[in-house]
């Protein structure tokens, strides 16, 4: 009846996770309780579960990314005190088998469920304001993308309760994955999680090529876009050309393991480095998906803390282009001790190298914008700079890397681990929080408290520096990646001084969260009366923070690159705003429980997947298909906003602006 | 100072520049793009099981190979009806931008048919194949085969469902352009199956029973 599911499946004799397990459970429990008994249901269900507001589902996104921001930095915390402690006789507090599990579930949510979820939560919220209009090209299917999402962050994180996640690394490399070597569960948590989310994110790609390419406000020509669009353009390519990859490859690796055939099997003829091969196709372009988009954010925040534009704009596209290209291109260097010989891996290693080149165009962009402007360094600059910093230095030991002779030596070590800390954490972290900094007044019309936003800044500068420069040198000296224990004494004091970079990283997160909360207290102190809090230059300063439903309420006129600051500059120079505008009625996509009620059955059927209970992995297959059906059939999916609310909204805001223009003629 | 002497003034280049002059597309434009790039995504599926086909071929594991399973007749009577069906598929959409109702259901009927009669072909093939010892563990040649000609199945089993969900939609809402918009995407769908099966047929059986 219920498969291989089981009362074993349960942590009983585990103390550390059946104390996460009933902690965690208890907090849920007691947020959703609280949710109900307050009456908030209703209103959780109209405005924000079943919404199709690109705004809303970005918030959601970045809500998610940052709860697994948490999830995935315990697991960190847990292995750098491990490894701090398990040396000699000692063999820490953790057991192999679930240390192997941290390290693979620290991975695994970092990059999928942290970094992936907050830069689409970003770009979605962003995407469809920069580009002057109402909403991304399918909004339901948006709803649906970030709902298949959380039902693999929430398969990944039933795994802490209910049997085990995967003791795999954060790629699941077989032969170590198959059903022989992992019979337990923890492998099928980690392919089904990631196939549902997976989807997800296919479907985002689809949604957001379709919208920057379509759908742009008239006039806004391609090389009229700003350029967080342009990298958030090629970042989605990249997705609809190799997430496939991953879906077909982890679905081989299921066919292996549930049905016994023998792609990646030591027997059978099966070809484990077939895996490899296919796994980073998908893998390498995975981390330009994450990178490009957070060079975008850094673009548009170098250029509006500067007072400039851009500096190189076609430049920097050609570069984002380049670098989309390249990603392809190199897969192998992740694997340069394959075998594959000496000519074939110099091929790979010098077109890794050759990423450099437009990474370092874009570098000297970045800089060139801020030299002669007016920098101010708030706390998304703050961000910026630091990550110039570290970025540059990830960037370097990625090209000693790209060496493959250099590479044998310190494949697999510490020194692997720190570069890829180095450029993920310098550009994509780094990002994420500028970006969280810089559009959180958009979002919520108050800014964040900017001294605190420094603090979090230098915690998580200072930490991620000594947390990662010890492994550097370890690295270097021979210690290898995922180890339990180790025997080598002096490698000790630098895993102490590890440890305590990830507690300034703890510090940066708790001061993110306290930040949050002291902004909210003050928020009438920092209210984004204006919409446009930064002396912005790009099209989603131009509307109210945060914007109506509807976002403009008449499509913006582009005729220039920075549109909003060639908007601003025209009010400035004539002393009033432009003519308002012929109001019109508004058509917006109504609101869908698609997305959910998809997401509660793939939830199911994956669960089901996971511990072989076929009826009710068949039940909830027919559940979703029911559900696309019933969608299908539905004739009405928008509403219209009336052309007098549009108009009072707009005069509203026109208001604040002319007053402002008069006042004191910054920022109109 | 007038808008249009100002222009240079603020970096705004010629209004000549290119595509986005018109705004957002209409939903006639954006709901086949956002499938054309859907079918992009499913041939890169698609590439990434044929390449695992191209590396394991030979890995027979002592077992049989194409050329001891493959039956070129089948082929051509599976490729023959699925090339059909994609024919009538094409007839049925010229009736439904026509509006006929009759012509339009009893197209997609054939369509749908023909489906079902290559999937059969297939099942056939498979069963037959497993029956003799030759399924999908036996090697790591057979389990890509299975996956790649398998996987094009499902998609086939997927579009048989779609064309009874939208026969029943076209019945009962009539051509509306909504329901013209599915269609149109169908009818991608159902061509670009076509597409991938000339690369099964060519790259498995033709290659695979090529002495």
């Amino acid at each position: 009846m219920f498969g291989e599911l089981s009362w074993d499946a349960l942590p009983l004799h585990q103390p550390i996770p059946l104390l996460t397990s009933v902690v965690v459970l208890l907090l849920v429990f007691g947020v959703v309780g609280y949710v109900w008994f307050k009456g908030h249901v209703p209103y959780l269900w109209n405005e924000w579960i079943t919404s199709t507001d690109h705004k809303r589902i970005g918030v959601m996104y970045v809500i998610v990314a940052l709860l697994m921001l948490v999830r995935g930095f315990s697991d960190a915390i847990m292995m750098r005190a491990q490894q701090a402690i398990a040396v000699g006789q000692s063999q820490g507090y953790l057991p192999p088998e679930h240390y192997d599990q941290i390290f693979s579930a620290h991975g695994t949510i970092m990059i999928f469920f942290m970094a992936m979820a907050f830069i689409i939560g970003l770009m979605n919220f962003v995407l469809p304001l920069q580009l002057g209009v109402r909403d991304v090209a399918f909004p339901v299917m948006n709803s649906v993308s970030f709902w298949l999402t959380a039902s693999g962050v929430l398969l990944v994180n039933v795994s802490l309760f209910v049997g085990e996640f995967a003791r795999t690394g954060w790629l699941g490399f077989p032969p170590l994955s198959e059903k022989a070597f992992s019979p337990g569960v923890g492998v099928d948590y980690y392919l089904v999680a990631l196939q549902i989310s997976g989807i997800g994110t296919l479907l985002t790609g689809i949604n957001f090529v379709t919208t920057i390419l379509k759908i742009r406000a008239p006039g806004m020509s391609y090389f009229r876009m700003p350029v967080f669009c342009w990298t958030a353009l090629v970042s989605n390519l990249l997705i609809i050309a190799a997430f496939p990859v991953l879906t077909a490859t982890f679905a081989m690796l299921m066919l292996d393991r549930y049905l016994g055939f023998h792609f990646f099997t030591n027997d059978g003829g099966g070809n484990s480095m077939l895996y490899m091969n296919l796994i980073w196709i998908w893998g390498h372009p995975e981390v330009y998906i994450l990178a490009l988009p957070a060079f975008g954010i850094f673009s548009e925040v170098f250029a509006t803390f500067s007072g400039k534009p851009l500096f190189g704009y076609r430049s920097m596209i050609l570069a984002t282009l380049a670098i989309g290209i390249l990603s392809f291109t190199v897969w192998l260097h992740h694997f340069f001790t394959m075998g594959a010989g000496a000519n074939v891996n110099a091929v790979f290693g010098i077109a890794s190298m050759l990423i450099a080149i437009p990474t370092g165009v874009k570098v000297f962009n970045w800089l060139f914008t801020m030299y002669g402007g007016r920098v101010r360094f708030s706390a998304a600059m703050h961000w910026g700079l630091g990550f110039i910093f570290t970025f540059v230095i990830g960037g370097m030991t990625g090209v000693l890397l790209a060496n493959p002779p250099v590479d044998f030596v310190v494949h697999n070590s510490l020194f692997l681990v720190a570069h890829f800390h180095n450029v993920i954490i310098g550009a994509v972290v780094f990002g994420v929080m500028a970006g969280y900094t810089y559009w959180f007044p958009k979002a919520f019309g108050f800014t964040l408290d900017e001294r605190l936003g420094k603090a979090v800044f230098w915690c998580w500068f200072i930490g991620f520096w000594l947390a990662f420069a010890p492994l550097y040198i370890i690295g270097l000296l021979g210690a290898t990646r995922r180890m339990q224990h180790y025997d080598n004494p002096a490698w000790q004091p630098y895993m102490i001084v590890a440890l305590i970079g990830a507690f300034f990283i703890l510090a940066g997160i708790v001061l993110t969260a306290v930040q949050l909360y002291v902004s909210i207290r003050t928020r009438d102190r920092r209210r984004d009366v204006t919409g446009d809090p930064w002396d912005g230059r790009t099209l989603e300063w131009a509307t109210t923070s945060p914007p109506p439903h509807f976002n403009f309420a008449v499509l913006p006129d582009v005729h220039a690159t920075e549109a909003y600051w060639g908007m601003k500059q025209r009010a400035l120079q004539q002393g009033r705003l432009e003519e308002e505008p012929d109001y019109e009625a508004i058509e917006m996509p109504r609101n869908s429980p698609v997305g959910v009620i998809c997401a509660f059955f793939t939830s199911f059927t994956g669960f089901a997947v996971i511990w072989h209970i076929w009826w009710l992995a068949i039940l909830g297959l027919i559940g979703a298909f029911a559900t696309f059906v019933w969608y299908a059939w539905q004739d009405e999916d928008e509403h219209e906003i009336p052309a007098e609310e549009v108009a009072r909204l707009d005069r509203q805001h026109r208001q604040i602006r002319a007053e402002t223009l008069q006042a004191g003629s910054q920022p109109a | 100072m007038s808008g249009a002497t100002l222009g240079p003034l603020l970096g705004e280049d010629s209004e000549n520049s290119g595509l986005g002059h018109r705004g957002p597309e209409s939903k006639s434009i954006v709901v086949p793009y956002g499938f054309w790039l859907f079918i992009l995504s499913d041939i890169v599926l698609f590439s990434a099981l044929f390449a695992s086909y191209a590396a394991l071929v030979h890995a027979t594991d002592g077992g049989p190979a194409g050329k001891d399973l493959f039956d070129r007749t089948k082929v051509a009577v599976e490729t023959t009806s699925l090339l059909l069906s994609s024919f009538t598929c094409g007839l049925a959409f010229i009736a439904g931008k026509r509006s006929n109702m009759l012509w339009t259901q009893a197209w997609l009927v054939v369509t749908g048919l023909f489906g079902a009669i290559f999937l059969a072909i297939e099942l056939n093939e498979f069963a037959g194949m497993i029956a003799m010892g030759a399924g999908p563990q036996r090697s790591a040649f057979l389990s890509a085969f299975f996956t790649l000609v398998g996987c094009h199945g499902a998609h086939i089993t997927a579009g048989l469902l779609w064309i009874g969900t939208m026969m029943a939609q076209i019945w009962v809402k009539g051509f509306s352009p909504r329901m013209m918009r599915r269609f149109l995407c169908f009818t991608l769908f159902w061509h670009a199956l076509d597409i991938v099966w000339v690369a099964i047929f060519t790259v498995v059986y033709l290659m695979g029973t090529t002495p």
